[in-house]
């Protein structure tokens, strides 16, 4: 077995850590964090993939490669997004649960914020 | 088995055991540490994989800047305890565990028994390097070949900064992103606040420069540029600017804008949109180059600091 084949199969399980941990915790914080790790785990498929075209004396694919840098940016993008959003959240109600029967406690906000 | 598959087998168990760690921990602020450590160590699978532009990036924004933000929000989310209604029953982790297995075998068989033909445009890409006068394959993709990519995530990044910033709340609307970080003066924060920079700015820059030719370019480098901002920030030495300051507006849009006006004018020279003349290409692709640094340095930095809390008269 090959050290991409490695890998490949690294990337493959991240994926489903990933998957496992969006599902079941139910913090909104480590939904994120599990949705980085699974989104991790696809771009090193990216990367196995296109460690099998190297070509040219291209070590890896480029194509995929631009991809990736493209995709590690957009999710940290998300990812900022998504965390302004949480802390927004617990900002005006006080808990950050996403269930909708739990009753919002609410707090009165700071001036200034 | 050999010294290098020992390597890369050991280095794959290590991530696996650091991914597990951050799914299964119970401490949020501990699965945010877990996650810092698994992305410097994917950052050296990529090297290993003989994509070093896409590891420094990892490195930088999947372990530094990630790291970052989760740690900073998972410190003020300390007090949110979930309620005990909410952890899913046994049937839901048991059918999520089967779906997970399924998914990650599923994708493993698609790894193993890869079709023998393999697609590749690293032949294309490098007998088209000749027009750009850039010798890096990967920038000439990101810059050039693909564009328009790179363009339109400029234009994500500012409907992120946008989308963050429209979550401030009425009074703090126009002032500083972030809470005012104090730190005590004579402090190892401080001190290496004042150190680093300057260090870190010189590696910035080299390796935005170096991007042409070697592994590289703007993003790495800006992801550099921006932690430095950020460790002075986190220090205390410097504040956010408030968002309704029109410099930094325009920065946060000079990088997009420039590279739309670009395209423009490629359309309407003739060859099409986003269509450097030929002559003119290293220095175009330079300049929006610049203009990019500016603009990702200032995103990213914003978006680390969050939405507009204090008002601009404190």
């Amino acid at each position: 077995m090959s050290g991409v084949t490695v890998f490949g199969l690294c990337a493959a399980a991240a994926v489903g850590l990933g998957l496992y941990g969006l599902i079941t915790n139910p913090r909104p914080l480590r939904k994120i964090i599990a949705f980085n790790l699974l989104g991790s785990g696809v771009f090193l498929l990216f990367g196995v993939v296109g460690r099998r075209g190297a070509a040219a004396g291209i070590g890896n694919d480029p194509v995929p490669q631009a991809f990736v840098i493209t995709g590690v940016v957009v999710a940290f993008s998300a990812t900022a997004l998504a965390i302004a959003l949480l802390l927004r959240l617990f900002q005006t109600a006080g808990s950050t649960t996403l269930s909708s029967g739990a009753p919002p406690r609410v707090r009165s906000e700071p001036p200034g914020g | 088995m050999n010294i290098a598959t020992l390597l890369e087998v050991s280095l794959v168990a290590v991530v696996l055991g650091l991914g597990i760690w951050t799914i299964a921990v119970r401490e949020a602020y501990s699965a945010a540490v877990g996650f810092v450590a698994y992305g410097l160590l994917v950052a050296l699978i990529w090297v290993r994989l003989d994509a070093v532009d896409v590891a420094l990036t990892e490195a930088a924004i999947g372990g530094g800047l990630s790291g970052v933000l989760l740690l900073g929000a998972a410190a003020r989310l300390r007090g949110a305890q979930p309620m005990a209604a909410e952890t899913p029953g046994r049937a839901t982790r048991a059918s999520a565990a089967a779906l997970s297995v399924l998914t990650s075998a599923a994708l493993a068989g698609a790894v193993l028994f890869l079709p023998d033909f393999v697609p590749t445009l690293a032949p294309t890409v490098a007998a088209k390097a000749w027009a750009t006068g850039l010798t890096n394959p990967v920038t000439n993709v990101l810059m050039v070949f693909r564009a328009m990519d790179t363009m339109l995530e400029k234009v994500v990044l500012l409907l992120a900064i946008v989308g963050v910033w429209s979550l401030a709340s009425d009074n703090a609307w126009g002032g500083h992103p972030g809470p005012r970080h104090q730190a005590d003066p004579h402090g190892i924060l401080v001190f290496l606040a004042r150190l680093l920079p300057p260090i870190g700015i010189v590696v910035g820059i080299y390796i935005f420069w170096t991007g042409a030719d070697h592994p590289g370019g703007a993003f790495q480098g800006s992801a550099i540029l921006a932690s430095m901002w950020l460790l002075s920030m986190i220090a205390g030495l410097t504040d956010t600017p408030p968002v309704s300051s029109r410099k930094w507006r325009f920065i946060l849009v000079v990088g997009p804008g420039l590279f739309l006006l670009v395209g423009v004018w490629g359309l309407w020279l003739g060859p099409g949109f986003l269509a450097y003349p030929l002559s003119l290409a290293k220095p175009l692709i330079l300049g929006i180059e610049v203009a990019m640094v500016l603009t990702i340095v200032a995103t990213l930095g914003l978006l680390v600091a969050g939405a507009p809390e204090r008002g601009t008269e404190r």
